[in-house]
């Protein structure tokens, strides 16, 4: 592979018998089959190029452009003080998804414009939590995690709370900024937008990461909780 | 007749003139093996590799139908199991030749290495294996994904959770195993790829390397208590006992390979007819969200694990975990590749696999009945027993009420029935005192959330009275230290005990 490397030496198999001018010829065609090995190098590294580009192209894409803004419905479809499944189409699908671009999340009412979205998935593995409205719990059916109606921890496996969707309010809609599936790593690797470091601020402030106390009656971007 | 039989001849010879296959086939196939391992036990392997051919067969067959997007999977697997002709027995077939493979593959693995085979010169067929051994899991797993159900679905949410802990790279990882940004087309499409091109693939030429090593390194020899392996004699100790006891492979010895591979093959068919195939079970729509996702039969104790490693231990037993027991595996051979082979000479190794038995056996059934998971349903289903509700106060009654309503039943059995997540409540009372159960329902602790915010005073009254009532025969819980307070303060100390509990007396 090496094309700096000099003629074979001469105790190579072969390479003795011949006599001087196939000797000459011998050495010329073990050149040129290393070049062609280099030549098959360059090109294998070429083709690899795109091959390696289309395989890894889902992971290289930024993921902020997967998120956007969806509307899940009027204000008054979300009574005050309560806690219901809605069903949002993804943004980001394919005409071949079928009923898997359908995503489901539970949107708390807390008060005023205070919302608090929550993901559909358990921050342990990601099975689809079930609200419990009388004793205040989502529970998982998988591993058994279970999280109070903040979404912050209550017991079982899962090492923090339910993963949050940031919302809005704009004409009187609720809308979420949603499109990927919500794991330990997506949240780790979003990047808070501009209209979230004053609520990552206020947050701080409060020195509560964990929930969204609702009292501030401001339409407010709630971040995934740390 | 024999101008028949020679014109037979005529054409395998013009054949084989060409091919050149027939000679060395024949010649592998009679090659000579050591008497003793015309055994019972040394047909694991060929079972595994007709099972293999099955899985190939029926999968091809399966293939024909099977429509590989998020939208039509389903319902093409609905349609194979009722309206294409025997499409039913074929899914049967391929789920069930499924669960043989694993099986199978365990089996054969136990049994090379409690007969030493991995030693010297087999370490590579036992590496090799190892492999083999992680691609059948992954055939496990993508097929199971491919019957695109309800458990596909959460299947792969799990898979994707498990991905996205990965130090670093964990992002970037599910966006790659998911094709996407969530489960959906992308997703199914390639994990048929994966199940059908690239784990068979890789698959059948491993299992070529595996057998071209048993071919040419000769099947392992019966060991013998006593009879050591050394690099430096056994092969030519080998050849020796090949030489004086050498039969034929074929027929002398495999004979018992064509008969257990027979018998396996009726037993997948039996199994097939019997109990059909597996689901599909719901439509993998995510706004079903009235489902308890559980995997396949294989990677049950998986399950069972992740729902009993505390959380601050999850992230690393995932990835250290694996690294070390395969690890270990590949070089297993390379440590030990010398010595004793027979099992009776080596405890540690019996112990092992009795260890792994019966580590991975209680986790599986653990996951067929998961006491981990609250039954979502058990409050409105299970009721209190008639016998807990008879002369009680209205306040114990309503607290039964309150019991019910607050889903405690989802965690916590009576009578037998409910939940298995928390202690059952039969006999609560004689465990805990009236200020420990307050404290345990308003505050939680020990794996209970707390209702203080959930439950109003009169409720928690109500609650907790009735909870003081369940004791079945024994007698209530005393608080010793209230006791002694009470017997310090009193100038005379009390004459009869006296309990904490109201309910009693």
């Amino acid at each position: 592979m090496n094309p700096i490397e000099p003629l074979p030496p001469a105790d190579g198999p072969g390479t003795a018998e011949p006599a001087n001018s196939q000797s000459a010829g011998h050495s010329r065609r073990v050149f040129l089959f290393k070049l062609s090995l280099v030549l098959n190098g360059a090109v294998g590294i070429v083709l690899a190029i795109p091959i390696l580009g289309y395989l890894l192209g889902p992971a290289l894409k930024k993921s902020s452009n997967e998120d956007s803004w969806i509307k899940l419905g009027p204000l008054s479809d979300f009574p005050e003080g309560e806690t219901r499944l809605v069903n949002f189409r993804n943004p980001v699908t394919t005409s071949w998804d079928g009923q898997t671009g359908d995503i489901p999340c539970w949107v708390r009412h807390i008060s005023g414009n205070s919302f608090q979205v929550f993901a559909i998935n358990c921050a342990h593995l990601g099975c689809p939590v079930r609200w419990f409205a009388q004793s205040k719990l989502f529970l998982c059916p998988c591993h058994g995690g279970a999280y109070y109606e903040d979404g912050s921890r209550a017991s079982g496996p899962p090492e923090r709370g339910l993963f949050v969707y940031t919302y809005r309010i704009s004409a009187g809609a609720l809308m979420i900024s949603a499109g990927k599936m919500p794991t330990l790593a997506a949240h780790n690797c979003t990047k808070p937008g501009l209209t979230q470091i004053q609520a990552n601020a206020t947050l701080t402030a409060a020195g509560t990461a964990e929930s969204n106390s609702g009292e501030d009656a401001q339409p407010r971007n709630t971040p995934w909780p740390a | 007749m024999a101008s028949l039989k020679q014109r037979s001849i005529d054409v395998y010879n013009w054949f084989e003139r060409r091919l050149g296959l027939g000679a060395p086939t024949i010649e592998a196939a009679e090659h000579e093996v050591p008497s003793n391992t015309s055994s019972w036990w040394y047909v694991f392997g060929s079972a595994a590799t007709v099972i293999l051919l099955l899985q190939i067969v029926t999968g091809i067959l399966l293939a024909l139908v099977y429509a590989p997007t998020a939208s039509q999977a389903w319902g093409s697997l609905e349609f194979l199991d009722h309206s294409v002709k025997l499409g039913w027995f074929l899914r049967a077939m391929h789920g069930w030749g499924s669960d043989f493979m694993v099986a199978i593959v365990l089996i054969h693995l136990a049994q090379v290495f409690l007969f030493g085979a991995y030693k010297f010169p087999r370490e590579l067929t036992w590496i090799v294996g190892v492999f083999l051994l992680l691609l059948t899991l992954g055939m496990a797993f993508t097929g199971q994904v491919l019957r695109f159900d309800q458990d596909a679905y959460w299947g792969l949410g799990i898979g994707a959770s498990i991905v996205s802990r990965v130090p670093f790279v964990g992002g970037p990882l599910v966006d790659l195993m998911l094709g996407g940004p969530i489960i959906a087309g992308p997703t199914l499409s390639r994990f048929f790829a994966l199940h059908v091109f690239v784990i068979p693939g890789i698959l059948l030429g491993l299992v070529g390397l595996h057998l071209w090593m048993v071919l040419r390194l000769g099947i392992n020899d019966w060991p013998m208590p006593g009879r050591l392996v050394s690099k430096k004699t056994y092969i030519q100790e080998y050849h020796d006992l090949a030489k004086k006891t050498g039969i034929p492979f074929v027929p002398d010895a495999a004979w018992k390979d064509a008969i257990f591979a027979a018998a396996i093959l009726l037993a997948i068919m039996a199994c097939a007819v019997w109990f059909g195939p597996f689901g599909p079970t719901g439509q993998p729509d995510p706004t079903i969200i009235e489902t308890a996702p559980k995997p396949d039969f294989a990677f049950l104790w998986i399950y069972a694990v992740l729902a009993y490693l505390p959380p601050s231990l999850e992230t690393p037993v995932l990835f250290i975990a694996p690294i070390l027991v395969i690890g270990a595996m590949l070089l297993l051979p390379l440590v030990s590749g010398e010595g004793e082979k027979h099992w009776s000479r080596r405890p540690v190794a019996v112990l092992s696999i009795a260890v792994i038995a019966v580590t991975l056996g209680a986790f599986t059934r653990l996951g067929m009945y998961t006491p981990w998971s609250p039954v979502m349903n058990a409050w409105t289903s299970d009721p209190i027993p008639a016998l807990d509700l008879k002369d009680r106060t209205p306040l114990e009654r309503e607290g039964a009420l309150v019991l019910q309503n607050k889903q405690c039943r989802n965690c916590h059995s009576i009578g037998g029935a409910g939940g298995m997540r928390g202690p059952a409540l039969d006999t609560i009372a004689s465990r805990m005192t009236e200020d420990q159960i307050i404290r345990q329902v308003l505050q939680g602790g020990g794996n209970m959330p707390a209702y203080g915010n959930a439950l109003n005073p009169s409720e928690t009254t109500a609650l907790v009275h009735f909870l003081l009532t369940l004791r079945g025969n024994l007698s209530p819980a005393i608080d010793a230290s209230r006791k002694m307070v009470l017997s310090s303060e009193q100038s005379t100390p009390p004459t009869s005990p006296r309990p904490s509990l109201p309910d009693g007396r």
